[in-house]
């Protein structure tokens, strides 16, 4: 079976700077994959390049067997930008509405969506009037209103309590057992440990792209952030040793 | 475009507008309260032989103008906060066509236009004597079409402007040339040639053309609806060029 996402030698430019520089990746089917770097390192950039709204500089990008962006896609793959992009001046509920009418959706399966991320009894509350939290999961409810197969959320758990990141991801494991991919951006290197595939990158490369494990195994130690320290260690001692020779 | 998605975009601007009363309390009040003020300018002014009376002629014009200067301004600032909220890109990513957005603002904004200029009719004709030779149904068409054209205008406008600040100095130049061109001031036959030019290729030229058929004439003249197919015309040439503008794709 193909995977879900197929990233072939991704180059992105922004602004006269390289933000990525030949990404090569998969995502298989079904899985909770995590893309892990710290702030800057491109997640964003990425995740733009395969939801179709980044212009790219060379490679390609194939998602569920289309190139990203291609029209097929867009009732096929939902997309949680990092900083909230819902209404502020509509309520919880009407957001949702509105991007499920978008995909087809009826207004039920936007007010089980609105339940899903908790915000039932904040419902009829202004975006407006929300705490930060609350706003991010809003919007985390347009996304998953489509039921999506494939889930792009940048940064979705950022500034949530931690038993809310835990229903999270336990709702996205949920997901993943019924057939949705899922890549899920964090910064936080404690959030690994519950993907099933990690995307690891720094300065728009990519160091790893393999399953927790695997990642533990090949670094020696248990800590995926130790882990992570110690593969760029590894990486950067390549890229010298290439520019050296 | 498709039908379900453009009506539920026109419902999403719509709620959004209905959640902003203050927006919608100056939308209804301001053009009638500022019809008011020049009434009361031109109470005593008396009308030149053989020509409407000054406010009879000037409130026709405000009628049209209004809508347009208005709905130019929020449509600027409602595609911007799209534009900047992060909103826009999603809805990039959805099965949202590009018209659907764009012909979803003008029909939401256009919609608030016409309650707008209704009630600025409504306090021109009944409260402030205003006369015309038309009927006042056409008046409210005519901003009508204003104010899709200044929705259509504030939408490819949006796409050069990156803060609100240079949203809102689009307004003096898309605005103020066409208010100073336009026949108000200066009839369009006694200006300069090159301005009476410059002015040809302002629509909203047509559209004062077009209430001023309205004042003199009891029945709709073959001009006033030709005038209103290049005011119309305008709008779909502004709201094609803003698709033009509006890329799934950024840098």
């Amino acid at each position: 079976m193909q995977d879900a996402i197929a990233i072939r030698d991704l180059v992105v430019d922004r602004g006269g700077r390289r933000v990525l520089s030949g990404i090569n990746a998969t995502v298989p089917y079904g899985t909770v994959t995590g893309l892990l770097g710290p702030s800057g390192s491109g997640k964003t950039t990425l995740l733009r390049a395969l939801v179709g709204v980044q212009v790219v500089t060379a490679g390609t990008v194939t998602v569920l067997n289309h190139p990203a962006g291609a029209p097929q896609l867009r009732h096929r793959v939902g997309y949680l930008t990092q900083a909230p992009s819902v209404y502020a001046d509509l309520t919880v509920r009407e957001n949702a509405r509105y991007f499920a009418a978008l995909q087809g959706r009826s207004a039920a399966q936007a007010d089980q969506a609105v339940t899903d991320v908790g915000l039932r009894t904040a419902a009829g509350q202004l975006v407006a009037t929300l705490s930060g939290g609350q706003r991010s999961r809003a919007s985390l409810a347009c996304a998953l209103v489509g039921e999506p197969e494939l889930l792009v959320l940048d940064e979705p758990t950022v500034g949530q309590d931690p038993v809310l990141r835990a229903e999270l991801w336990a709702r996205f494991h949920a997901m993943a057992a019924a057939g949705t991919t899922l890549l899920i951006s964090s910064h936080v290197m404690d959030e690994a440990a519950r993907c099933d595939q990690l995307l690891l990158i720094r300065e728009g490369r990519l160091i790893a792209n393999d399953t927790p494990a695997a990642v533990r195994a090949a670094t020696g130690v248990d800590d995926l952030e130790e882990a992570f320290l110690r593969m760029i260690k590894v990486n950067e001692a390549g890229t010298a040793g290439r520019e050296a020779s | 475009m498709n039908p379900r998605i453009l009506a539920a975009t026109t419902g999403r601007i719509l709620r959004q507008l209905r959640h902003d009363r203050r927006t919608v309390a100056l939308l209804v009040v301001v053009p009638a309260a500022l019809l008011t003020v020049v009434y009361y300018m031109y109470v005593d002014q008396p009308a030149p032989p053989g020509q409407p009376a000054p406010f009879d002629r000037i409130a026709l014009v405000l009628l049209g103008f209004f809508p347009f200067i208005i709905m130019f301004l929020v449509t600027s600032i409602a595609m911007l906060r799209e534009r900047t909220s992060g909103t826009l890109e999603r809805l990039l990513t959805t099965p949202l066509g590009k018209l659907d957005l764009l012909f979803g603002y003008g029909i939401a904004f256009g919609l608030a236009a016409v309650v707008q200029a209704a009630v600025a009719a409504a306090v021109a004709y009944w409260l402030l004597d205003l006369e015309t030779a038309g009927s006042s149904g056409l008046v409210i068409l005519i901003a009508a079409v204003n104010a899709v054209l200044a929705v259509a205008l504030g939408l490819l406008c949006s796409a050069f402007a990156r803060t609100e600040f240079q949203a809102v100095q689009f307004m003096p130049v898309v605005v103020a040339p066409q208010l100073l061109l336009c026949g108000l001031f200066v009839p369009r036959g006694e200006m300069a040639g090159w301005l009476q030019a410059v002015s040809d290729v302002l629509p909203l030229s047509y559209s004062v053309e077009a209430l001023q058929e309205i004042g003199s004439s009891a029945e709709a003249t073959a001009t006033m609806w030709r005038d209103l197919a290049i005011v119309g015309g305008a709008a779909v040439l502004a709201l094609v060029l803003a698709a033009a503008t509006l890329r799934r794709r950024s840098g």
